[in-house]
């Protein structure tokens, strides 16, 4: 297989770094633009609105900041899990790669929480433009989240087999991972003050 | 081997060190909400806040601050097509 896909392990000649790796930050590259666009979205439609609702007095300031502190964890104990395979401790790798997995299910379930709750008072995204933006932003990033966890999953279980035989491979696989993870972490840091406390 | 592991125990040291600085930030971010200081200054506090915690993340999570040149280029193209999508609004009225 490696001889197959080259540059998959060792850095690139040309590039310095992993094909895989420049992979992932071309891929991250397009992400930054799909949210972009819905935060230039954002940025038209909140200053072309005659009025905007103040975010803290629609939506639940304290069960997000709980959330927003759940994925900076989730992001330490990814890093870490990237840290301990660098550190050929796969036991510690498994355990923190764990807990970054449980830490995304609980910002989906803290979160599904919130959508409940506004659907319990019949505020959905068709209500009005603040609800339509929230939904829409947030909805996305709970669909990265939701990605996340399964690529973690993956990692977790099926696409470990790859430590035995190839473990600096498995080892960049899961700092590509690990990238996706974090930018997912850095849209919520924007999205969380954007959303809820403007 | 051993040099590569001192090295990397020195990073768990520095994301440890990260982390105490984010949870710091979220902390300061919520609390000057609860001030309601005027739109322009709020609007600038909480991005201010969240660009210094989103750099800490690309920075070192991401390792950004030991990447080679060519993950940069990516990056800069990228954040000048951000900025142009980001001024689009601007350009409508």
């Amino acid at each position: 297989m490696s001889s197959l896909i080259r540059y998959i392990s060792e850095p690139h000649p040309v590039t310095g770094v992993t094909n895989a790796k420049l992979g992932t930050w071309c891929f991250l590259a397009s992400e930054v633009m799909l949210f972009g666009g819905l935060f230039s979205a954002y940025i038209l439609l909140r200053t072309g609105a005659p009025s905007w609702p103040d975010g803290s007095e629609l939506l639940n300031v304290p069960l997000a900041t709980f959330n927003t502190l759940v994925l900076i964890v989730s992001s330490v104990t990814m890093v870490m899990s990237w840290a301990s395979l660098a550190m050929r401790d796969f036991a510690k790798y498994r355990t923190y790669m764990g807990l970054t997995i449980l830490l995304g299910l609980t910002f989906l379930v803290v979160k599904a929480f919130e959508y409940g709750a506004k659907f319990a008072h019949h505020h959905f995204p068709k209500t009005d433009m603040f609800y339509a933006i929230y939904f829409t932003l947030t909805g996305l990033h709970g669909l990265h989240v939701l990605v996340g966890i399964l690529v973690n999953l993956y990692f977790l279980y099926p696409g470990s087999t790859l430590w035995k035989t190839e473990p600096e491979q498995f080892t960049g696989r899961v700092e590509c991972a690990g990238l996706y993870w974090h930018f997912v972490d850095l849209v919520w840091i924007f999205l969380f003050p954007v959303l809820y406390l403007l | 081997m051993g040099h590569a592991t001192e090295e990397i125990k020195r990073h768990v040291k520095v994301y440890v060190s990260v982390f105490v600085a984010l949870a710091f930030l979220t902390v300061v971010t919520v609390t000057v909400s609860y001030l309601h200081l005027p739109m322009a200054r709020a609007v600038l506090v909480a991005l201010s806040i969240a660009t210094v915690k989103g750099s800490l993340v690309a920075l070192f999570f991401m390792h950004l601050i030991s990447e080679r040149q060519i993950i940069f280029s990516v990056l800069l193209l990228t954040f000048v097509f951000f900025g142009v999508l980001l001024l689009l609004p601007t350009f409508s009225s």
